[in-house]
């Protein structure tokens, strides 16, 4: 394939990753913005959101769209209610203090995934796409008879990919809707601003955290009930989109929404062109050193403008 | 008895403990014990850094496996007999903790434990990356040829049992000297208040820096030991769950006191030899054990001995 | 001779001026108070004299070396010594290692023992040197954080309101102990107590809205108009 359409067919592939991994980060960096909790645990939330997809979608039965829509649904309320649960009794006992959290989360992590692998077991199990239509896509050349359109050999992409990048646009759209337009949006980004002020105000900042743990949870399962027709549910599938929801975060500034946006945007496009160049393995250790020296040298990220 | 008298009775009597068990145990704790006086040496070095001076590293594996693939490879590519491999791992531990230490002391917090946790995580990667020298997960074997000092073999049990006592005795001693010299008392205060040590006229910086250049050079010893006594080195000894291990043990043992690596280390080893003949998730038990722990007992086993009974435990 | 002096000093936090050029020259063996409402700009002054904060422009010069590059700890070690406004004691150690701690970095081994032992004598804590720092009471703490200011034997001793929260037979012992000082080491003393100030204090300088509003000594400032109209609220 010529270098022009291989870059189409990277971007259209790299889109996907970006609008997954916005929703994974946006969990999240809102759960940092909000409640100063770093959530080790967040990709075994993404995980859980993945196998909960396949529990469903193999109960159910019949046509595929039926269990992946039931999947939707299911996977992330369930999820939410786990972080919920997790945040009661966890992280409200130590108070939301930033590194004793961080050990409780590993120790969440560890619990979750091995808690899956005695369950699930070990195992690649995929979830059947609801749609999945193949779409071809043009290019032009100019030949011999002048400028043409020809249709290249593996230049194309599938129904259900455009329609995961739809479905992550809009569950963006409506959360930075629940953050600018709502009463509970209003509630967080005071808890946010000042926990203390807060609560003199009356707000249940206790509450709020709980909510905000459960919903940060569960965009990272919505993203994997998202991705998991393209990729498989699996146990330790949680190691990834943690990595790269931390750089995306770290780059965008940690806790400011748009920015994490932003950044998954590049990181998820530039992913697709970065694999071009680089083996996988070579282009992780350039993400995790460039995570690392972000926060050394510029912590309020690569996109931010205040200090954090 | 006076406390300095005790706190040598104590701990010298644990040393007299383990030389004597070495004759009574059955060949399987006589092994066991190897291991975890190795991994107990890792731990007193995790805990000078975060149970002395307060800062708490998700990338101690990074050190861990420096001393043990500077040891490996050097043995392995080098054609280095035992001592000057032994060398070469220390020494690199104590570069990489010093590079480290230096980019990752310009943050604090939580950012601390995010930075150390990617660079030890782009050190893990590293090691994957050059399979072709470190043979990756897979790891490689450090023959029993290779594995004799000054004509002592290595790989025999006994040997190898002395030669881990040895190791976590020089590491027990340097730990009580060290937090009982002013510096480590100024280590002490740091963790407890670090703006106040700073106007008391201390670089808190330099405090800081040579801490964890010790503690990483400690934990880098045991990491080139544990592949030199029990003849492996792989890939694994420097994923996450290497940095998560220390944490979890002197957590679990009482960070902040000498004693506590080497019981947390020993409870914690048992309790997945344990449970690993019931389950594969063996690491349930560490996530379970890391979650009581934080929640209950955030003072660990010999923290919880010593507010309520010894009070003069180091 | 002038120990400690300030040129132009000024700081401003995102828009707001907490210290505006404010010079100050205190000579060696001095006890100057420094004094003026809440608000008025004296612990931001104390920390650009001592370096906790950065200025955002002007000069410090300690002995005789502008100093107002170096960072704190240098200057600590350079012979000041610095006790906070809030008790800032180390809850968990002992008492006398707290002094000891703070001996350590300026005297020579030998000496440090004696000198804590000392330094605890003086402000009346000898008896409950095991006790840890945070069981003792409130006023303790803030006679620790004398000690602990005292024991590094400065050449400039800068008190950031010592006596808030003493008792009065307390206050008694801290002016003895000042006037004891007097002569030997200069004192940079913020002070509310109007009492202490002017029975311990050689010269006052007074702060309002960051500048320098007035200074004289004690009785120069009693009489001034100004001071009392900004300040002492009877003018």
């Amino acid at each position: 394939m010529e270098l022009g359409p291989y870059l189409i067919l990277a971007s259209l592939e790299g889109a996907v990753t970006a609008a997954v991994l916005a929703l994974t980060a946006v969990g999240l960096s809102l759960v940092f913005g909000v409640m100063r909790v770093v959530n080790i645990a967040h990709g075994e939330f993404f995980m859980l959101g993945a196998v909960i997809a396949w529990w469903v979608a193999h109960i159910t039965g019949g046509h595929p769209a039926i269990g992946f829509a039931l999947a939707l649904i299911v996977a992330p309320v369930l999820v939410g209610v786990i972080a919920v649960a997790a945040d009661m009794t966890i992280l409200k006992r130590l108070d939301y203090d930033p590194e004793r959290t961080i050990v409780a989360t590993i120790g969440l992590l560890y619990i979750i995934q091995q808690l899956t692998l005695m369950t699930y077991g070990p195992e690649a199990r995929p979830v059947e796409a609801p749609f999945n239509t193949r779409l071809a896509i043009p290019w032009f050349k100019n030949g011999e008879d002048g400028w043409q359109m020809i249709w290249p050999w593996g230049l194309g992409t599938t129904s259900y990919k455009l329609a995961v990048i739809g479905a992550a646009v809009t569950v963006l759209l409506g959360v930075w809707a629940l953050m600018k337009r709502t009463r509970i949006g209003l509630v967080m980004r005071a808890t946010q601003a000042d926990r203390e002020m807060a609560l003199a105000f009356g707000i249940p900042v206790e509450r709020v955290y709980a909510m905000v743990f459960g919903l940060g949870a569960a965009l990272a399962a919505l993203a994997a009930v998202l991705i998991v027709p393209i990729q498989q549910a699996h146990y330790l599938m949680g190691g990834d989109p943690l990595l790269l929801s931390f750089i995306v975060v770290i780059i965008g500034g940690l806790g400011s929404l748009p920015g994490t946006v932003l950044a998954a945007v590049l990181i998820g496009l530039s992913d697709g062109i970065i694999s071009v160049f680089f083996s996988p393995t070579l282009a992780k250790i350039l993400a995790t050193l460039l995570v690392g020296l972000v926060l050394v040298f510029r912590p309020q990220g690569l996109l931010g403008k205040r200090g954090v | 008895m006076s406390a300095r008298a005790k706190i040598i009775a104590l701990h010298g009597g644990l040393l007299v403990l383990l030389f004597v068990l070495q004759f009574i145990l059955p060949a399987y704790h006589h092994g066991n014990l190897a291991r975890i006086m190795v991994l107990a040496s890792y731990a007193v070095g995790y805990n000078i850094l975060f149970g002395y001076t307060g800062l708490l590293s998700l990338g101690h594996a990074l050190f861990f496996a420096a001393g043990m693939y500077g040891m490996g490879l050097g043995i392995q590519h080098l054609g280095l007999t035992v001592a000057p491999a032994m060398l070469a791992g220390v020494i690199a531990g104590a570069v990489v903790s010093g590079a480290l230490a230096l980019l990752a002391l310009r943050t604090a917090g939580v950012a601390f434990m995010i930075v150390t946790l990617m660079f030890a995580q782009a050190g893990y990667l590293t090691v994957l990356y050059f399979g072709e020298y470190t043979r990756g997960d897979e790891g490689f074997v450090i023959q029993q040829a290779q594995r004799m000092l000054w004509g002592i073999d290595l790989s025999d049990p006994t040997n190898r049992y002395f030669a881990a006592l040895m190791l976590f005795a020089l590491c027990l001693i340097v730990s009580l000297w060290l937090v009982r010299h002013p510096f480590g008392k100024t280590l002490i205060a740091i963790r407890e208040n670090e703006e106040r040590v700073r106007m008391l006229g201390y670089n808190i910086y330099t405090h800081k820096l040579i801490a964890m250049v010790v503690s990483g050079t400690i934990s880098a010893t045991a990491g080139a030991a544990y592949g030199l006594l029990f003849g492996y080195a792989g890939a694994s000894f420097a994923s996450v769950q290497y940095s998560i291990f220390p944490l979890l043990w002197v957590l679990l043992g009482g960070a902040g006191t000498v004693l506590g690596p080497f019981i947390g280390t020993l409870f914690m080893f048992y309790l997945i030899d344990l449970s690993s003949g019931i389950t594969t998730a063996y690491m349930l038990i560490a996530g379970v054990v890391l979650v009581l722990l934080t929640l209950f007992a955030p003072q660990g086993l010999a923290g919880e001995l010593r507010n309520r009974i010894w009070r003069w435990l180091p | 001779m002038t120990i400690l002096s300030t040129q132009e000093l000024s700081r401003h936090f995102d828009g707001l001026q907490a210290v505006r050029n404010v010079s100050l020259g205190i000579p060696a063996g001095q006890v100057r108070a420094l004094i003026g409402p809440n608000g008025a700009g004296k612990t931001t002054l104390v920390g650009m004299i001592s370096g906790r904060i950065p200025p955002s422009s002007g000069r410090v010069h300690f002995d005789g070396a502008d100093i107002t590059a170096l960072p704190a700890h240098v200057r600590i070690r350079r012979g000041m010594a610095y006790t906070f406004q809030i008790t800032s004691v180390f809850e968990r150690l002992p008492a006398q290692e707290n002094v000891t701690l703070a001996a350590r970095r300026h005297l020579k081994a030998p000496e440090v023992d004696s000198a804590t032992l000392e330094a605890l004598e003086r402000v009346g804590l000898l008896e409950l040197r095991d006790q840890e720092a945070g069981d003792l009471a409130y006023g303790h703490q803030r006679l620790l954080e004398i000690a602990m200011g005292l024991v590094q034997r400065p050449r400039l001793l800068i008190l950031d309101e010592p006596t808030q929260g003493l008792t009065d037979s307390e206050i008694a012992g801290f002016k003895k102990l000042v006037r004891e000082l007097a002569g030997k080491t200069t004192i940079l003393l913020i002070e509310h107590n109007m009492n202490v100030v002017m029975e311990v204090a050689d010269q006052v300088t007074v702060l309002n809205f960051g500048e320098v509003l007035a200074e004289g000594t004690p009785d120069d400032i009693r009489a001034d108009r100004a001071v009392q109209a900004a300040y002492l609220g009877t003018g």
